[in-house]
Protein backbone atom coordinates (compact mmCIF):
# COMPACT_ATOMS: atom_id res chain seq x y z
CA UNK A 1 0.00 0.00 0.00
CA UNK A 2 2.40 2.12 0.80
CA UNK A 3 3.99 0.99 -2.68
CA UNK A 4 5.77 3.57 -5.17
CA UNK A 5 7.21 2.77 -8.27
CA UNK A 6 9.43 4.68 -10.46
CA UNK A 7 7.69 5.77 -14.21
CA UNK A 8 8.16 7.65 -17.31
CA UNK A 9 5.14 10.49 -18.56
CA UNK A 10 4.43 9.48 -21.78
CA UNK A 11 1.58 12.36 -22.31
CA UNK A 12 -0.14 15.01 -20.21
CA UNK A 13 -3.86 15.03 -20.74
CA UNK A 14 -6.31 17.71 -19.57
CA UNK A 15 -7.36 17.79 -16.11
CA UNK A 16 -3.65 17.08 -14.38
CA UNK A 17 -3.59 13.62 -15.72
CA UNK A 18 -0.53 11.82 -16.98
CA UNK A 19 0.16 8.67 -19.26
CA UNK A 20 3.32 7.20 -17.81
CA UNK A 21 4.95 4.19 -18.88
CA UNK A 22 6.28 1.98 -15.96
CA UNK A 23 8.26 -0.53 -18.03
CA UNK A 24 5.92 -3.29 -19.01
CA UNK A 25 2.82 -1.44 -18.40
CA UNK A 26 1.23 1.88 -19.16
CA UNK A 27 -1.52 3.95 -17.07
CA UNK A 28 -3.26 6.93 -16.64
CA UNK A 29 -1.70 8.62 -13.03
CA UNK A 30 -2.81 11.67 -11.37
CA UNK A 31 -0.82 14.77 -11.62
CA UNK A 32 -1.65 16.82 -8.72
CA UNK A 33 0.81 16.80 -6.73
CA UNK A 34 3.89 17.23 -9.10
CA UNK A 35 4.99 20.01 -12.03
CA UNK A 36 6.07 17.66 -14.59
CA UNK A 37 7.08 17.33 -18.09
CA UNK A 38 6.75 14.87 -21.08
CA UNK A 39 9.83 12.35 -20.66
CA UNK A 40 10.46 13.35 -16.77
CA UNK A 41 10.26 10.65 -14.26
CA UNK A 42 8.02 10.37 -11.28
CA UNK A 43 7.21 8.15 -8.31
CA UNK A 44 4.05 6.52 -8.55
CA UNK A 45 1.78 5.51 -5.54
CA UNK A 46 -2.04 4.77 -5.19
CA UNK A 47 -2.18 6.09 -8.63
CA UNK A 48 -0.76 9.38 -7.95
CA UNK A 49 2.80 10.96 -8.90
CA UNK A 50 3.65 11.53 -5.60
CA UNK A 51 7.51 13.05 -6.32
CA UNK A 52 9.60 13.90 -9.34
CA UNK A 53 12.72 12.02 -10.13
CA UNK A 54 15.50 12.47 -12.19
CA UNK A 55 16.16 9.77 -15.24
CA UNK A 56 18.65 7.55 -14.12
CA UNK A 57 17.20 7.95 -10.75
CA UNK A 58 13.81 6.78 -12.38
CA UNK A 59 15.38 3.55 -14.17
CA UNK A 60 18.19 2.55 -11.92
CA UNK A 61 15.06 2.37 -8.85
CA UNK A 62 12.26 0.72 -11.34
CA UNK A 63 14.23 -2.43 -11.41
CA UNK A 64 14.86 -2.76 -7.83
CA UNK A 65 11.30 -2.01 -7.02
CA UNK A 66 10.26 -4.60 -9.63
CA UNK A 67 11.90 -6.85 -7.97
CA UNK A 68 11.05 -6.74 -4.34
CA UNK A 69 7.27 -5.66 -5.09
CA UNK A 70 7.03 -8.81 -7.35
CA UNK A 71 7.69 -10.67 -4.25
CA UNK A 72 5.62 -8.90 -2.53
CA UNK A 73 2.70 -9.78 -4.46
CA UNK A 74 2.46 -12.92 -4.49
CA UNK B 1 26.99 -8.15 -4.65
CA UNK B 2 30.79 -6.83 -4.92
CA UNK B 3 29.41 -3.01 -3.25
CA UNK B 4 27.86 -4.73 -0.57
CA UNK B 5 30.72 -7.31 0.06
CA UNK B 6 32.79 -4.52 0.91
CA UNK B 7 30.02 -2.33 3.08
CA UNK B 8 29.37 -5.89 4.72
CA UNK B 9 33.05 -6.21 5.47
CA UNK B 10 32.98 -3.25 6.94
CA UNK B 11 30.06 -3.45 9.41
CA UNK B 12 31.58 -6.73 10.65
CA UNK B 13 35.03 -4.82 11.53
CA UNK B 14 32.77 -1.82 13.19
CA UNK B 15 29.90 -3.33 15.01
CA UNK B 16 31.74 -4.28 18.43
CA UNK B 17 28.41 -3.88 20.84
CA UNK B 18 25.34 -4.49 20.39
CA UNK B 19 23.08 -2.76 18.30
CA UNK B 20 19.57 -2.68 17.53
CA UNK B 21 18.18 -0.32 14.31
CA UNK B 22 14.03 -0.05 13.62
CA UNK B 23 13.31 0.19 10.16
CA UNK B 24 9.43 1.65 9.81
CA UNK B 25 8.97 0.89 6.17
CA UNK B 26 6.76 -2.93 4.84
CA UNK B 27 9.30 -2.09 1.73
CA UNK B 28 12.02 -2.01 3.51
CA UNK B 29 11.55 -5.24 5.60
CA UNK B 30 10.50 -6.94 1.89
CA UNK B 31 13.85 -5.91 0.64
CA UNK B 32 15.42 -7.44 3.97
CA UNK B 33 13.58 -10.78 4.16
CA UNK B 34 13.76 -10.89 -0.05
CA UNK B 35 18.13 -10.27 0.23
CA UNK B 36 18.44 -12.59 3.38
CA UNK B 37 20.22 -9.67 4.91
CA UNK B 38 19.46 -10.91 8.50
CA UNK B 39 21.45 -14.08 8.17
CA UNK B 40 24.87 -12.28 7.23
CA UNK B 41 24.68 -9.38 9.49
CA UNK B 42 27.16 -9.26 12.69
CA UNK B 43 25.60 -11.32 15.32
CA UNK B 44 25.41 -7.77 17.31
CA UNK B 45 23.49 -5.94 14.95
CA UNK B 46 19.85 -6.52 15.02
CA UNK B 47 17.13 -4.86 13.08
CA UNK B 48 13.66 -5.02 13.84
CA UNK B 49 10.62 -3.60 11.62
CA UNK B 50 9.24 -1.05 13.80
CA UNK B 51 5.04 0.27 12.99
CA UNK B 52 6.35 0.57 9.25
CA UNK B 53 2.66 -0.88 7.50
CA UNK B 54 -0.23 1.63 7.47
CA UNK B 55 -2.98 -0.85 7.72
CA UNK B 56 -1.25 -2.93 10.54
CA UNK B 57 -1.42 -0.04 12.63
CA UNK B 58 -4.85 1.20 11.91
CA UNK B 59 -6.83 -0.29 15.10
CA UNK B 60 -9.42 -2.82 15.21
CA UNK B 61 -11.84 -0.03 16.35
CA UNK B 62 -11.08 2.07 12.98
CA UNK B 63 -11.81 -1.85 11.00
CA UNK B 64 -15.00 -1.81 13.35
CA UNK B 65 -16.25 1.56 11.98
CA UNK B 66 -15.58 0.83 8.43
CA UNK B 67 -17.84 -2.07 9.15
CA UNK B 68 -20.73 -0.36 10.72
CA UNK B 69 -20.81 2.06 7.78
CA UNK B 70 -21.26 -0.90 5.78
CA UNK B 71 -23.81 -1.78 7.79
CA UNK B 72 -25.90 1.80 7.34
CA UNK B 73 -25.88 0.66 3.68
CA UNK B 74 -22.71 2.60 2.55
CA UNK B 75 -20.36 1.72 -0.73
CA UNK B 76 -17.25 0.94 0.96
CA UNK B 77 -13.93 1.63 -1.40
CA UNK B 78 -10.71 1.14 -0.58
CA UNK B 79 -7.19 -0.57 -0.52
CA UNK B 80 -7.14 -4.46 -1.17
CA UNK B 81 -4.52 -5.05 1.79
CA UNK B 82 -7.45 -3.75 3.92
CA UNK B 83 -10.47 -6.27 3.10
CA UNK B 84 -9.29 -9.14 5.24
CA UNK B 85 -8.11 -7.16 8.34
CA UNK B 86 -10.40 -8.93 11.14
CA UNK B 87 -12.92 -6.56 12.92
CA UNK B 88 -14.68 -7.91 16.15
CA UNK B 89 -17.12 -9.20 13.72
CA UNK B 90 -15.20 -10.20 10.98
CA UNK B 91 -13.95 -8.49 8.17
CA UNK B 92 -14.80 -6.13 5.15
CA UNK B 93 -14.34 -9.44 2.49
CA UNK B 94 -16.70 -11.16 4.71
CA UNK B 95 -19.26 -8.41 5.19
CA UNK B 96 -21.62 -9.18 2.35
CA UNK B 97 -21.57 -5.01 1.83
CA UNK B 98 -20.86 -3.53 -1.24
CA UNK B 99 -17.05 -3.32 -0.68
CA UNK B 100 -14.85 -2.30 -3.86
CA UNK B 101 -11.40 -2.44 -4.02
CA UNK B 102 -9.61 0.69 -5.78
CA UNK B 103 -6.51 1.74 -6.58
CA UNK B 104 -6.38 4.96 -5.18
CA UNK B 105 -8.42 7.99 -3.56
CA UNK B 106 -9.56 9.33 -7.37
CA UNK B 107 -11.01 6.25 -8.35
CA UNK B 108 -13.13 6.05 -5.40
CA UNK B 109 -15.02 9.63 -5.96
CA UNK B 110 -15.31 8.38 -9.40
CA UNK B 111 -17.82 5.41 -8.28
CA UNK B 112 -19.59 8.23 -6.40
CA UNK B 113 -19.80 10.58 -9.60
CA UNK B 114 -20.97 7.38 -11.64
CA UNK B 115 -23.85 6.42 -8.87
CA UNK B 116 -25.00 9.33 -7.59
CA UNK B 117 -27.46 7.36 -5.66
CA UNK B 118 -25.04 5.56 -3.59
CA UNK B 119 -23.12 7.03 -0.47
CA UNK B 120 -19.67 6.27 -1.07
CA UNK B 121 -17.00 5.99 1.41
CA UNK B 122 -13.29 5.87 1.36
CA UNK B 123 -11.72 3.99 4.27
CA UNK B 124 -8.64 6.09 3.75
CA UNK B 125 -5.50 4.54 5.52
CA UNK B 126 -1.70 5.30 4.81
CA UNK B 127 1.14 7.68 6.27
CA UNK B 128 1.97 11.09 4.93
CA UNK B 129 3.14 8.92 1.30
CA UNK B 130 -0.50 9.23 0.76
CA UNK B 131 -2.23 11.83 2.64
CA UNK B 132 -1.40 13.85 0.12
CA UNK B 133 -3.47 12.00 -2.52
CA UNK B 134 -6.43 12.61 -0.24
CA UNK B 135 -6.07 15.90 -0.05
CA UNK B 136 -5.35 16.76 -3.65
CA UNK B 137 -9.17 14.57 -4.35
CA UNK B 138 -10.70 16.23 -1.48
CA UNK B 139 -9.83 19.61 -3.12
CA UNK B 140 -11.34 18.65 -6.17
CA UNK B 141 -14.60 18.66 -4.21
CA UNK B 142 -16.04 15.21 -5.24
CA UNK B 143 -19.48 15.28 -5.05
CA UNK B 144 -21.54 14.87 -1.91
CA UNK B 145 -22.23 11.47 -2.07
CA UNK B 146 -18.48 10.99 -1.43
CA UNK B 147 -16.82 10.99 2.00
CA UNK B 148 -13.95 9.93 3.43
CA UNK B 149 -12.82 7.89 7.15
CA UNK B 150 -9.47 9.11 7.74
CA UNK B 151 -7.63 6.75 9.14
CA UNK B 152 -4.16 8.59 8.32
CA UNK B 153 -1.02 8.60 10.53
CA UNK B 154 2.09 10.36 11.21
CA UNK B 155 5.22 8.95 11.78
CA UNK B 156 7.33 11.01 13.54
CA UNK B 157 5.40 11.40 16.61
CA UNK B 158 5.14 7.38 16.99
CA UNK B 159 8.61 7.50 16.59
CA UNK B 160 8.81 10.19 19.63
CA UNK B 161 6.79 7.73 21.72
CA UNK B 162 9.35 5.02 20.85
CA UNK B 163 11.88 7.13 22.14
CA UNK B 164 10.47 8.22 24.73
CA UNK B 165 9.27 4.84 25.97
CA UNK B 166 12.62 2.94 25.40
CA UNK B 167 11.17 -0.42 25.79
CA UNK B 168 12.89 -1.60 22.49
CA UNK B 169 16.91 -0.21 23.30
CA UNK B 170 17.06 1.48 19.73
CA UNK B 171 20.31 2.89 18.88
CA UNK B 172 19.14 4.39 15.56
CA UNK B 173 16.03 4.15 12.88
CA UNK B 174 16.54 3.76 8.62
CA UNK B 175 13.85 6.57 8.03
CA UNK B 176 11.40 5.28 5.64
CA UNK B 177 12.72 6.06 2.10
CA UNK B 178 8.52 6.75 0.32
CA UNK B 179 7.61 8.80 3.76
CA UNK B 180 10.60 10.76 3.07
CA UNK B 181 10.44 11.02 -0.17
CA UNK B 182 7.47 13.24 -0.07
CA UNK B 183 8.00 14.72 3.69
CA UNK B 184 11.72 15.25 3.46
CA UNK B 185 13.90 14.56 6.70
CA UNK B 186 14.28 18.10 7.83
CA UNK B 187 11.55 16.96 11.17
CA UNK B 188 13.58 14.38 12.05
CA UNK B 189 16.51 16.72 12.85
CA UNK B 190 14.54 17.03 16.00
CA UNK B 191 15.34 13.96 17.22
CA UNK B 192 18.76 12.68 19.29
CA UNK B 193 19.58 9.64 17.84
CA UNK B 194 21.14 8.25 14.75
CA UNK B 195 18.97 8.30 11.47
CA UNK B 196 19.59 7.58 8.13
CA UNK B 197 17.19 7.83 5.17
CA UNK B 198 17.81 4.30 3.01
CA UNK B 199 16.61 2.96 -0.04
CA UNK B 200 15.75 -0.46 -1.02
CA UNK B 201 18.55 -2.84 -2.59
CA UNK B 202 20.38 -4.94 -0.81
CA UNK B 203 23.55 -2.45 -1.15
CA UNK B 204 21.50 0.76 -0.42
CA UNK B 205 20.38 -1.06 3.01
CA UNK B 206 23.52 -2.05 3.88
CA UNK B 207 25.00 1.32 3.39
CA UNK B 208 22.39 3.14 5.59
CA UNK B 209 23.48 0.66 8.25
CA UNK B 210 26.68 1.07 8.10
CA UNK B 211 26.23 4.56 8.18
CA UNK B 212 24.09 4.72 11.49
CA UNK B 213 26.61 2.15 13.05
CA UNK B 214 29.04 4.68 12.39
CA UNK B 215 26.98 7.61 14.09
CA UNK B 216 26.30 4.69 16.95
CA UNK B 217 30.29 4.63 17.31
CA UNK B 218 31.22 7.93 17.43
CA UNK B 219 28.29 8.48 19.94
CA UNK B 220 26.60 11.22 17.03
CA UNK B 221 23.22 11.72 16.11
CA UNK B 222 22.16 13.46 13.53
CA UNK B 223 20.65 12.85 10.00
CA UNK B 224 21.75 11.22 6.86
CA UNK B 225 20.68 10.45 3.36
CA UNK B 226 21.88 7.34 2.23
CA UNK B 227 19.51 7.78 -0.67
CA UNK B 228 19.48 11.08 -2.44
CA UNK B 229 18.30 9.21 -5.51
CA UNK B 230 14.81 10.22 -4.79
CA UNK B 231 14.98 11.80 -0.99
CA UNK B 232 15.74 15.35 -0.60
CA UNK B 233 15.74 17.65 2.69
CA UNK B 234 12.57 19.42 2.05
CA UNK B 235 10.87 16.74 -0.13
CA UNK B 236 7.59 17.80 -2.21
CA UNK B 237 6.82 20.96 -0.66
CA UNK B 238 3.54 21.18 -2.84
CA UNK B 239 2.45 17.87 -1.55
CA UNK B 240 2.96 18.97 2.18
CA UNK B 241 1.30 22.05 1.60
CA UNK B 242 -2.12 20.29 -0.09
CA UNK B 243 -1.51 18.11 3.19
CA UNK B 244 -1.68 20.61 5.55
CA UNK B 245 -4.81 22.74 3.58
CA UNK B 246 -6.61 19.74 4.57
CA UNK B 247 -5.64 17.75 7.25
CA UNK B 248 -4.54 18.95 11.01
CA UNK B 249 -3.15 16.66 13.39
CA UNK B 250 -4.94 14.96 16.30
CA UNK B 251 -4.22 12.66 19.33
CA UNK B 252 -5.11 9.22 18.08
CA UNK B 253 -4.59 5.44 18.74
CA UNK B 254 -2.18 3.02 16.94
CA UNK B 255 -2.76 -0.73 17.26
CA UNK B 256 0.12 -2.01 19.43
CA UNK B 257 0.09 1.94 21.12
CA UNK B 258 -1.83 3.85 23.09
CA UNK B 259 -2.89 7.33 22.34
CA UNK B 260 0.18 8.99 20.62
CA UNK B 261 -0.55 12.95 20.50
CA UNK B 262 -0.82 14.71 17.51
CA UNK B 263 -0.32 11.66 15.51
CA UNK B 264 -3.23 11.21 13.12
CA UNK B 265 -4.75 13.28 10.59
CA UNK B 266 -8.08 14.51 10.34
CA UNK B 267 -9.70 16.94 7.96
CA UNK B 268 -10.28 20.16 8.74
CA UNK B 269 -13.63 22.16 9.88
CA UNK B 270 -14.00 23.28 6.29
CA UNK B 271 -14.08 19.87 4.82
CA UNK B 272 -16.09 18.11 7.85
CA UNK B 273 -18.95 17.13 5.12
CA UNK B 274 -16.39 15.17 3.14
CA UNK B 275 -15.57 13.28 7.36
CA UNK B 276 -17.80 10.00 7.55
CA UNK B 277 -17.69 9.75 11.07
CA UNK B 278 -19.50 13.11 11.39
CA UNK B 279 -21.52 12.45 8.07
CA UNK B 280 -22.94 9.26 9.69
CA UNK B 281 -22.35 9.62 13.63
CA UNK B 282 -20.12 7.01 13.46
CA UNK B 283 -18.05 6.34 16.93
CA UNK B 284 -14.43 4.88 16.97
CA UNK B 285 -14.17 2.73 20.29
CA UNK B 286 -11.22 1.51 21.56
CA UNK B 287 -11.18 -2.33 21.11
CA UNK B 288 -9.04 -4.37 23.94
CA UNK B 289 -7.35 -7.17 22.52
CA UNK B 290 -8.24 -10.76 23.12
CA UNK B 291 -6.04 -13.05 20.81
CA UNK B 292 -3.12 -14.34 21.18
CA UNK B 293 -1.65 -12.49 17.98
CA UNK B 294 1.61 -10.31 19.19
CA UNK B 295 0.70 -7.93 16.25
CA UNK B 296 1.03 -5.18 18.50
CA UNK B 297 4.56 -5.98 19.86
CA UNK B 298 5.81 -6.69 16.28
CA UNK B 299 4.74 -3.23 15.61
CA UNK B 300 6.42 -1.77 18.55
CA UNK B 301 9.81 -4.12 17.60
CA UNK B 302 10.12 -6.27 20.51
CA UNK B 303 8.90 -9.40 19.03
CA UNK B 304 9.59 -11.03 15.46
CA UNK B 305 7.07 -12.90 13.48
CA UNK B 306 8.31 -16.09 14.47
CA UNK B 307 7.53 -15.30 18.40
CA UNK B 308 4.29 -15.73 17.74
CA UNK B 309 2.93 -19.17 18.51
CA UNK B 310 0.51 -18.81 15.69
CA UNK B 311 2.53 -17.97 13.24
CA UNK B 312 2.68 -20.26 10.15
CA UNK B 313 0.27 -22.33 12.12
CA UNK B 314 -2.86 -21.43 12.94
CA UNK B 315 -1.96 -17.88 11.05
CA UNK B 316 -1.21 -17.91 7.88
CA UNK B 317 -2.06 -15.27 4.95
CA UNK B 318 -4.97 -17.81 3.82
CA UNK B 319 -6.28 -17.88 7.54
CA UNK B 320 -5.28 -14.46 8.95
CA UNK B 321 -5.20 -13.82 12.47
CA UNK B 322 -3.49 -10.25 12.89
CA UNK B 323 -3.83 -7.47 10.72
CA UNK B 324 0.17 -8.25 10.04
CA UNK B 325 -0.55 -11.48 8.21
CA UNK B 326 -3.04 -9.79 6.09
CA UNK B 327 -1.42 -6.82 4.76
CA UNK B 328 1.39 -7.08 1.79
CA UNK B 329 3.50 -4.59 4.41
CA UNK B 330 3.14 -6.57 6.86
CA UNK B 331 5.85 -7.92 9.22
CA UNK B 332 4.04 -11.73 9.56
CA UNK B 333 2.83 -12.00 5.71
CA UNK B 334 7.02 -10.48 4.52
CA UNK B 335 8.36 -13.49 6.71
CA UNK B 336 6.36 -15.82 6.02
CA UNK B 337 6.71 -15.57 2.37
CA UNK B 338 10.42 -15.82 2.85
CA UNK B 339 10.66 -18.49 5.29
CA UNK B 340 8.29 -20.90 3.07
CA UNK B 341 10.19 -20.42 0.34
CA UNK B 342 13.14 -21.07 2.13
CA UNK B 343 11.93 -23.87 3.30
S1 LIG C 1 1.58 -14.45 13.03
FE1 LIG C 1 -0.59 -13.83 12.89
S2 LIG C 1 -1.34 -13.96 14.95
FE2 LIG C 1 0.90 -13.92 15.10
S3 LIG C 1 1.46 -11.79 15.31
FE3 LIG C 1 1.50 -12.21 13.14
S4 LIG C 1 -0.56 -11.64 12.43
FE4 LIG C 1 -0.67 -11.82 14.67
Amino acid sequence: MCIAMPAEVLEIKEGNIGVVDFGDLQQEVRLDLVDVKVGEFVLVHVGFAIQRLSREEGLETREVFRQVYAAMEE
Amino acid sequence: MAVGKEILDTLHALVDRDITLMHICGTHEAAIARAGLRSVLPERLKIVMGPGCPVCITPQGEIDAALDLVERDCTIATYGDLLRVPGTKGSLESSGGDVRVVQGIHKAAEIARREPDREVVFISVGFETTAPTVAATILSRPPENFSILSCHRLVPPAMAWLLGQGEASLDGFLLPGHVCAVMGYEEYERFPVPQVVAGFEPEDILLGLLMAVQQVREGAHRVENAYPRVVTREGNVKAKRLMYEVFEPYDVEWRGFPVIPASGLRLKPEFEGYDAQKKYDIEIRHVDKHSACICDKVLRGIARPSDCKLFGKVCTPRTPVGPCMVSHEGACKIWHLYESRRA
